[in-house]
């Protein structure tokens, strides 16, 4: 397929449907809007179900719902909703069911603002609901990776039966990029629902889902079970992209709209002669702390940079275990960090560890 | 199992096949067990338990799956209108119910069975008014009765600061959407076959796909009524009746047509 002009937000929604998405229930909130409409005007006309609620509590109850059934389905948020959300997050992993939910981030904390941000890295990565889970969490950096992590999202959510959370900042979510979409998967019929959805106990025992496991012993059991799966999650899934790191001195770490600033920030700084290299996660959950680990025998110094006050640099700090100085630079609330503020940081960062500009 | 019927006798009582044999863990006295069973009934009378789906609530029936022979979830605490949407809006074809208490439809539910209901939703809520909240030892419900003392309300509801009780069979009644809302009780025998009506109506409402329906049960908790069973049904006809009349607050002309068999 040729290269469109694409808004994000009608992207990640044009490529949900594309990846076979049955359902979409969700309410209104910028700086995710324009998924919804996207939705309300697609999927009706392919006969696929659209549903706008009455809150994000209900709207996340009713894809869990959805879910239970066997259906491709998921909602989209933006912040001050996602938290609305983080009961049927909690309860969607712990019946192990399939979702994918899409946090088009904006400042805050509280009302905040809808200005870009990535503030919500802890809600998505450490502390999505009550209780011991994780999310998969995908950050993608620019429109094309978001089209195709959202394919992807659906995929994870049904291999490991699990919640799939999406998270990209409102600068992704509005702006246009050349971008490529997959051809239309066909939905699946509803005669091919797994096996564990519940479809009505004809000809076989009863399906139950449930979340409730009574007894110390019992709720261990689950556990235990749920944590395999993480593990296995944490072996298989991880995902990231490296610029320039095999001869790196330091090393940039950033997500999202300011991996892709970062990018800009490693040319600029080679040219003034620092030997800089960056990753740039897309996964968030598993984090791809070993190969940081990795580049921090090689590296002198990191540098993470992030949209909020410093939070995904916690997770760069635990994977190199002070290896080497990790530094952090990050704006809040709306402002998206420039070359200009990263570089100086980079300067300091070099002096810190005695490196030379060449 | 099928039983054998001698020709010249006839099969009057048998164990629905809706309902699994197992002991429930439902206080002795308890008329979640009555109401079990007329759902069962109906579903086996209407011959849907195969493509039935049903959504238990956070409450004492927070464990109706294992009691339900049939595909069952089980909803976080007051969202079970919100689940039942999802899942029938991706399978019209099944049969969706959930099975909902005071606490969970009329205090922390309350905005998703409104909309459930105000959207016209194609499943069927069956609503179980004791009062009190049973499952976490009797503290004050919305529907609790002015005076009515609680383990949260000890000198009994105070409606100066708590609110008076809500009538949901009338609220919802208001609702465009809403095909069919009756109040009925347990509370006697020939309560509890005109329940079965209701809730038989109220399935046949969802399968004609007339809209939402809902059957209000009005039922004892004499465990944290402090009552023995007798005394509890006793003392929810003299009190719970007058507060909660008996009878249908909406019944659209397309579901009066199917009661009447036109
Ligand atoms: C979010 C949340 N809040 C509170 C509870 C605790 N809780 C469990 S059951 C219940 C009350 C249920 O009462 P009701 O719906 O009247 O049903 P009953 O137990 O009387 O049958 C409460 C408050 C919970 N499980 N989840």
């Amino acid at each position: 397929m040729a290269k469109e002009l694409w808004e994000g937000n009608a992207a990640i929604a044009e490529a949900a449907i594309r990846a076979g998405l049955e359902a979409f229930f969700g309410y209104p909130i910028t700086p995710q809007t324009e998924v919804l409409e996207h939705f309300s005007k697609r999927l009706p006309e392919l006969g696929r179900v659209f549903l706008q609620a009455e809150s994000e509590v209900a709207s996340i109850n009713m894809v869990y719902g959805a879910a239970c059934a066997g259906a491709r389905v998921m909602t989209s948020s933006s912040s001050p909703g996602v938290s609305l959300m983080q009961e049927g997050f909690s309860y969607i992993a712990c019946s192990e069911v399939p979702a994918v939910v899409t946090n088009i981030m904006r400042g805050g904390p509280g009302l905040g603002n809808v200005q870009p941000a990535q503030g919500d890295y802890f809600q998505a990565v450490k502390s999505a609901g009550h209780g011991d889970f994780h999310m998969i969490v995908l950050a993608p950096s620019n429109v094309q990776e978001a089209i195709d992590l959202m394919v992807l999202a659906f995929d994870l959510a049904e291999k490991y039966r699990t919640i799939v959370m999406f998270v990209a900042d409102g600068s992704i979510g509005q702006m246009m990029e050349p971008a490529e979409m997959p051809p239309m998967r066909p939905v699946r019929p509803p005669e091919e629902r797994a096996e564990w959805a519940l479809t009505g106990a004809q000809g076989r025992k009863p399906n139950i889902i449930t979340s409730l496991y009574l007894g110390a012993e019992n709720m261990e059991r689950v556990n235990i079970r749920l944590q395999a799966k993480l593990r296995e999650i944490e072996k298989n899934e991880v995902r990231w992209k490296e610029y320039s790191t095999e001869d790196a001195d330091l090393l940039l770490v950033a997500f999202g709209t300011v991996g892709r600033v970062c990018q800009t920030v490693v040319r600029e700084a080679r040219e003034q002669g620092l030997k800089v290299g960056l990753l740039r996660p897309i996964t968030l959950w598993p984090f791809p702390g070993q190969r940081i680990a990795a580049l921090a025998e090689q590296v002198k110094g990191i540098l993470t940079v992030e949209m909020n006050a410093g939070q995904m640099v916690e997770d760069v700090r635990l994977a190199v275990e002070g290896r080497c100085p990790v530094r952090f630079y990050g704006r809040m609330g709306g402002p998206i960090p420039l070359p200009d503020e990263i570089l100086p940081e980079l300067e300091k960062l070099n002096a810190e560890v005695g490196g030379e500009e060449e | 199992m099928a039983v054998e019927i001698p020709e010249d006798m006839e099969l009057v009582y048998s164990y629905p096949e809706s309902l699994t044999k197992v002991r429930t863990h439902y206080c002795p006295g308890c008329t979640h067990g009555v109401v079990h069973r007329l759902i069962a009934e109906v579903l086996d009378e209407l011959g849907v338990r195969e493509r039935t789906i049903g959504i238990a609530p956070v409450g004492c029936s927070v464990l109706a799956y294992y009691y339900f022979n049939m595909d069952f979830a089980e909803a976080a605490h007051g969202r079970a209108p919100a689940m039942a949407t999802g899942i029938k809006r991706v399978s019209p074809d099944k049969v969706v119910f959930t099975y909902q208490g005071d606490g969970d439809l009329a205090a922390i539910g309350t905005a998703e069975i409104i909309h459930a209901a105000n959207r016209g939703e194609l499943f069927t809520t069956i609503f179980v008014n004791n009062a009190i909240y049973g499952m976490t030892g009797g503290q004050m419900a919305p529907t609790t009765l002015p005076g009515q003392v609680t383990t949260s309300s000890p000198t009994g509801r105070n409606v100066q600061t708590a609110g008076w009780p809500i009538r949901m069979a009338e609220l919802l009644a208001e609702l465009p959407g809403v095909a069919y809302v009756t109040r009925q009780s347990v509370l006697d025998v020939p309560a509890i076959r005109k329940a079965k009506k209701a809730i038989k109506l109220a399935f046949q409402t969802q399968l004609a796909g007339l809209g939402f329906s809902m059957v209000e049960i009005l039922s004892t908790c004499n465990t944290n009524w402090h009552m023995t069973p007798v005394e509890a049904l006793e003392w929810a006809k003299e009190h719970m009746v007058d507060y909660f009349p008996l009878g249908d607050t909406k019944m659209t002309d397309a579901v009066r047509a199917l009661k009447e068999g036109k």
